[in-house]
């Protein structure tokens, strides 16, 4: 607030003075000096000798008036470079008397205005003989100023950075000792007063790729919601969440056997969502359209697109519990042969208690969800169940625990199950970190058992971004 | 009337202007009881905090409806992206913020979602109720986040100064203006009735306060630069190390020896985050642990604005005499 004063007085003592230096030039032109130019009308004199008084006056008041226009660009363009700087502290203590008349009535108004000053580009003077070359004349704008405010324009922008270590042995699943996993970069803006976009690359060691990039439009009549680009398929909740996001270390073995892994159903599309207003609860339907060739489907010719169709139902149940609840539906080709499909079905609730006014020490969610996947191979459909179920609470401030059983079938055959718990902390330094530690324990179809202890670093640096719900 | 008069030439013709004279007059009955319907048809705000909501029922009167997303007893940084603000806020004719960032961590997927194109941010039914106020601690030089979570354009607990909630109500009664434009004298007859209040109420506030200006005190987090700069309290050092980081032992000894120094016996709080450490703290340096209403509904009995400031200077004075502060 002081520097904001400062800033203030700064501003307005720069105006006094620019105002004070407009009003002695101009009285210089109204009353131009006594005695030489206010012919007595007692003494009638030779009107050749006043032209002349005159042009010589003329001439004098160019030459101030020039040299004060020189000032004054000078002071603009000072003033110019003074608003970006530290307010320096004015010179002159004649303005300083006149200071309290400029307007003080709300005083963050003012400040905004003091600094840019869109309309006054600050100038230098065009180097002499410019002008007889055919250049300009006067004083050239500059630009900087104008690069300046162009960036409020740049996207929010972040980084996320997910470095994963694992111990202990796993021969069927192999993941390296310590591996920085994942630099997610995003951009986040406005794009018109209809749409908005969001970005997200994925830097890993096996490249970079766009982890998600899909306009949303916002602006849509009749209850819609639009996005179109590559994007998380709402099919069920941790296929649409980011890793980072996760309260895990690692993704549920039902992702990995019907999903495609930690990428999940994440491909390029068109989705819309509808909200169902009723009095009861939320109710939103979403239906979409994909190419067709992410996690467990794969297209042989161009129109083998998959599409998805989800209904979400939550309500609260007082201020501190609700119960979100999801069905969700995708059916795409699969290779396993020619003109074969894979459909999916899912089911999953969440229950999530944080009391309101203990918001930032305690909260609770249960989730589970339930997968049936039905894969179309050439010696026939291969029906399979999987499934998670998984509680996290939250103990302090920075403090939370958690721990998930796994159940799952693969996709290709519905007789080899895996299985197992996992046990997590998590310590958040604060809320643009995190540390995560789990254990895992596995039992894998092929009779073999992995006991591993993972750790996680995650960091964010950019913009704050919001957290999911 | 060139027509009507062609008309009378023919009986029948006569017939047909009757007919029209009561349709016209029909459909003119239809528009003015449209028209007064709609003039009764309410304004819906929804405000992000019960202290916006509380400012605009002030000025809006029953020309408008409004509700709050977030409680005045939780911690406005962090409130859930619940789904059933989202249907609040599509049925939303006019959107109000506190803004500065406060509400970052909540409110845009929520607004994204919303479905309505006239409440996104600059949208004309979007307003941020932080433009006119006056912005405390706005940082200058470089900021990183090792200053902990720092927002970057000023202090966003603004509305805890009273002259705020002037500043709050005058935007408030300028859009409620602009939307129906008909009911704008109503809306400048309730914020003049408003700003006298408050003016009533501010005398009221200083006098009490007045015997102990420049009081020293502690507070948890840099929530009431507002207040204390109001009603001339010194806020010497705060429970949290840095804003948003949760107290540390190493630092909550620095301030019991600086409390203990400058002989600070007050130690102001939120409801919303936990007594231990304000209480070990007031324990060692035999100070008082005020839990101050944060905001309108962070306690029982603040119902509006006023009450807000009559619970919290109440406190502060009853506070300040019994451990007889200086």
């Amino acid at each position: 607030m002081i520097v904001k004063r400062r800033r203030i007085r700064c501003a307005t003592a720069y105006a006094t003075l620019a105002f004070s230096t407009w009003l002695s030039t101009s009285a210089f032109a109204q009353t131009p000096p006594t005695g030489a130019a206010t012919p007595s009308p007692q003494q009638p004199a030779d009107p050749q000798q006043i032209r002349q008084d005159l042009d010589r006056l003329r001439q004098e008041f160019e030459a101030i008036r020039d040299s004060y226009g020189a000032r004054l660009a000078a002071l603009e363009a000072k003033l110019g470079s003074a608003s970006t700087q530290p307010a320096p502290v004015p010179l002159l203590p004649e303005p300083a008397a006149a200071a309290p008349a400029a307007p003080v009535s709300p005083p963050a108004q003012a400040a905004a205005q003091a600094p840019g000053q869109p309309g006054q580009v600050p100038g230098v003077e065009v180097p002499s003989g410019a002008a007889g070359a055919g250049g300009p004349e006067g004083s050239l704008p500059v630009y900087g100023g104008a690069a300046a405010s162009s960036k409020v324009f740049n996207p929010d922008m972040a980084v996320i950075g997910n470095f994963i270590g694992t111990t202990g042995e796993n021969t069927v699943e192999s993941a390296p000792s310590l591996e920085m996993h994942e630099a997610e970069v995003t951009f986040q803006a406005v794009v018109d007063p209809y749409a908005r976009a969001d970005v997200f690359l994925s830097a890993s060691p096996d490249g970079v790729e766009i982890e998600e990039g899909f306009l949303t439009l916002t602006s849509l009549p009749g209850g819609l919601l639009a996005k179109v680009g590559k994007m998380k398929e709402q099919f069920g909740k941790v296929n649409t969440m980011h890793a980072h996001t996760l309260p895990w270390v690692d993704v549920p073995i039902v992702m990995k056997n019907f999903l495609g892994g930690e990428e999940g159903l994440n491909d390029s599309g068109l989705s819309v969502s509808k909200l169902l207003l009723n009095p009861w609860f939320f109710l939103e339907a979403t239906g979409e359209v994909y190419q067709g060739n992410s996690g467990p489907f794969r297209t042989q010719e161009r129109n083998d697109v998959s599409w998805l169709g989800r209904l979400r139902g939550y309500r609260d149940i007082n201020e501190s519990t609700n119960l979100d609840i999801g069905t969700s539906f995708t059916r795409g080709h699969n290779d396993a042969g020619l003109n074969t499909t894979t459909r999916l079905f899912g089911v999953d609730a969440t229950l999530r208690y944080r009391p309101l006014r203990r918001a930032i020490y305690r909260r609770f969610l249960a989730r589970t969800e339930l997968m049936w996947s039905d894969r179309g191979q050439d010696t026939g459909d291969v029906s399979a169940f999987g499934m998670y179920v998984s509680g996290d609470y939250q103990f302090a401030r920075r403090w939370f625990g958690g721990v998930r059983f796994d159940r799952s079938a693969r996709a290709t055959d519905a007789n080899l199950i895996d299985q197992g718990p996992s046990f997590v902390v998590t310590y958040w330094p604060s809320e643009f970190s995190q540390i995560r530690g789990q254990y895992r324990h596995t039992k894998y179809a092929e009779g073999v058992t992995a006991n591993e202890a993972l750790f996680q670093f995650l960091f964010s640096i950019g913009a704050h971004g919001a957290h999911v719900f | 009337m060139g027509l009507m008069c062609s008309r009378r030439r023919y009986r029948l013709g006569e017939r047909k202007v009757q007919e029209m004279k009561s349709r016209i007059i029909g459909a003119a009955l239809l528009v003015v009881l449209l028209a007064s319907t709609n003039a009764f048809a309410q304004i819906k705000v929804v405000a992000t905090t019960q202290d916006l909501e509380s400012i605009a029922r002030e000025v809006g009167g029953d020309k408008i409806s409004v509700e709050s997303l977030a409680k005045g007893y939780q911690d406005p940084h962090f409130v859930e992206a619940k789904p059933t603000f989202i249907i609040k806020l599509h049925s939303a004719d006019l959107l109000i913020v506190v803004g500065r960032e406060l509400e970052i961590g909540w409110l845009p997927p929520l607004v994204n979602q919303a479905r309505n194109a006239r409440i996104q941010p600059n949208g004309d039914r979007y307003l941020d109720a932080s433009q006119t106020a006056k912005i405390l601690e706005i940082p200058t030089g470089q900021i990183t986040r090792a200053m902990g979570d720092v927002h970057p354009s000023g202090n966003p607990h603004y509305w805890l100064g009273p002259d705020n909630g002037r500043r709050i109500a005058q935007l408030i009664q300028k859009k409620l203006s602009e939307i129906t434009p008909a009911d704008a004298g109503y809306f400048a007859q309730r914020y003049a009735d408003f700003d006298r209040r408050l003016a009533d109420a501010e005398k009221r506030w200083q006098a009490a306060m007045a015997p102990y200006k420049g009081v020293k005190v502690v507070s948890y987090h840099r929530s009431w630069p507002n207040f204390t700069d109001a009603f001339g309290l010194d806020v010497i050092g705060y429970v949290e190390p840095k804003p948003g980081i949760p107290p540390s032992p190493t630092h909550t000894l620095e301030l019991m020896q600086e409390m203990k120094r400058q002989n600070v016996k007050l130690i102001i709080m939120e409801p919303y985050f936990d007594r231990k450490t304000p209480d070990a703290i007031a324990r060692e340096t035999g100070a008082q642990v005020m839990v101050l209403a944060p905001s309108v509904g962070g306690v029982k009995e603040v119902t509006d604005y006023f009450k807000l400031f009559d619970y919290d200077i109440n406190l502060v004075v009853n506070a300040i005499k019994q451990v007889g502060a200086k």
